[in-house]
């Protein structure tokens, strides 16, 4: 417990940081990318096609939108836990993850909307529906566009950073409202195949869990990357910043 | 842990908690319109409204379709396996509208088990099948199919 309290401490430290993640990134890339290549060949060759899905390949869009959709969710309580770390503990390096983890989560909810609608007109006959479902993962589309424009329209970086905190808190009571309104209410989006026994085949999984687990290395690439960035950008005037630029290794 | 840091979570908590309660009740006002459709049993239990627009849904019940001679006019019936509807309807029916199958249709309702449909939308289940799967149900027995062939 002792060691872990240590370590949260030492990654509030922005040098620390930018060293460690610079150390993980390498290895995190090579996984991404090895998952990615396992997970698209499974998806796009070695899995069947869905008995009554019209066209026969139409199937093969769930591999990228099931782990789109995931991702949207999941990046958006890490903000929100990251923001509320932020808020209580005044911890800088917490507001930056927040804002690595915004746009990344964004193109995950508007990958997910995307595949769903391509594959909704063919499958459903249309390319878009208000059923609870969509309408909630628009919002929280709206939710990180909204934290973005927030973030941006302050000057002071730390009122930036207040602010988005608590709307990204705020924006956490979707999450349930997407996860359970296929639940809750009556939606053209079908329900959960993937933790129901029985209602997604065996074919289908292999290929669904590798991409899965590919969009999350991807995901959290992404927003290391962006961390990366963000670091920089906070901690211009520091001087292992600028040893940093100036071509030199980061020392600790 | 600090007394204002504790305090500030708590604050923070507690927020979120008075928020999503306001949250579940607005929800739960709106349910009605949140509902994307009715099943065939509120329809019948007159929980849906005549002659305005709104969506029921349910299963294609087997042996139901009906197509005309000639053009685009087809009739088929929803059952949510309790109760049943029949739908009017003109048009193109999506590639995976068939029977056993579920399907949304918008429209009107015109008496609680008539409903004369502007729109037809296949609804995809949560079950996911390879062709072969498929097939050694069709010869071996589909477990759904024998409970709606009651009707």
């Amino acid at each position: 417990m002792a060691k872990a309290w240590r370590w949260f401490h030492q990654l509030g430290s922005p040098k620390y940081l930018f060293q460690k993640t610079g150390q993980w990134l390498p290895w995190v890339w090579a996984a991404t990318l090895i998952l990615l290549a396992v997970g698209l060949y499974y998806s796009l060759w070695a899995s069947p096609i869905e008995v009554r899905q019209g066209q026969g390949h139409t199937v093969r869009i769930m591999y990228v939108h099931v782990p789109a959709a995931a991702l949207s969710m999941i990046a958006y309580i890490a903000m929100a836990i990251a923001a509320t770390v932020g808020l209580v503990w005044k911890m800088k390096m917490a507001f930056a993850v927040v804002r690595s983890i915004a746009p990344v989560g964004a193109a995950m909810t508007f990958l997910a909307l995307f595949t769903g609608s391509v594959w909704g007109k063919p499958t459903w006959g249309t390319w878009w529906e208000w059923d609870a479902r969509m309408t909630s993962e628009l919002l929280l589309l709206f939710l990180y566009l909204g934290y973005i424009a927030l973030h941006a329209s302050f000057s002071d970086r730390s009122k930036a950073d207040k602010a988005g905190a608590i709307l990204a808190i705020v924006g956490v009571i979707n999450i349930p409202i997407i996860y359970f309104s296929v639940k809750w209410w009556n939606t053209l989006h079908q329900g959960y195949s993937v933790t129901e026994k029985g209602a997604l085949d065996p074919a289908f999984q292999t290929p669904l869990f590798l991409m899965l687990g590919a969009i999350y290395l991807l995901f959290a690439a992404l927003v290391l990357m962006r961390l990366r960035a963000e670091i920089i950008l906070r901690n211009q005037k520091s001087r292992w910043v600028k040893e940093w630029a100036s071509g030199s290794e980061v020392k600790s | 842990m600090k007394t204002h840091r504790r305090n500030k979570l708590l604050a923070i908590i507690g927020g979120l908690l008075l928020l999503s309660g306001a949250v579940a009740l607005i929800l739960y006002a709106l349910s009605s319109n949140i509902n994307h459709f009715y099943p065939p049993t509120e329809v019948s239990q007159g929980k849906a409204p005549l002659d305005k627009t709104i969506r029921v849904g349910g299963l294609v019940a087997y042996n139901s379709v009906k197509r005309a001679a000639d053009g685009l006019d087809v009739e088929f019936t929803v059952t949510d396996n309790q109760n049943s509807l029949t739908v009017q309807y003109h048009g193109i029916l999506p590639d995976l509208f068939k029977e056993g199958q579920g399907v949304i249709a918008e429209g009107q309702l015109v008496s609680k088990t008539e409903f004369v449909a502007s729109k037809v939308l296949a609804k995809h289940d949560e079950k996911y099948m390879p062709p072969e799967v498929e097939q050694s149900l069709e010869k071996y027995g589909h477990p759904g199919k024998k409970q709606s062939t009651d009707y």
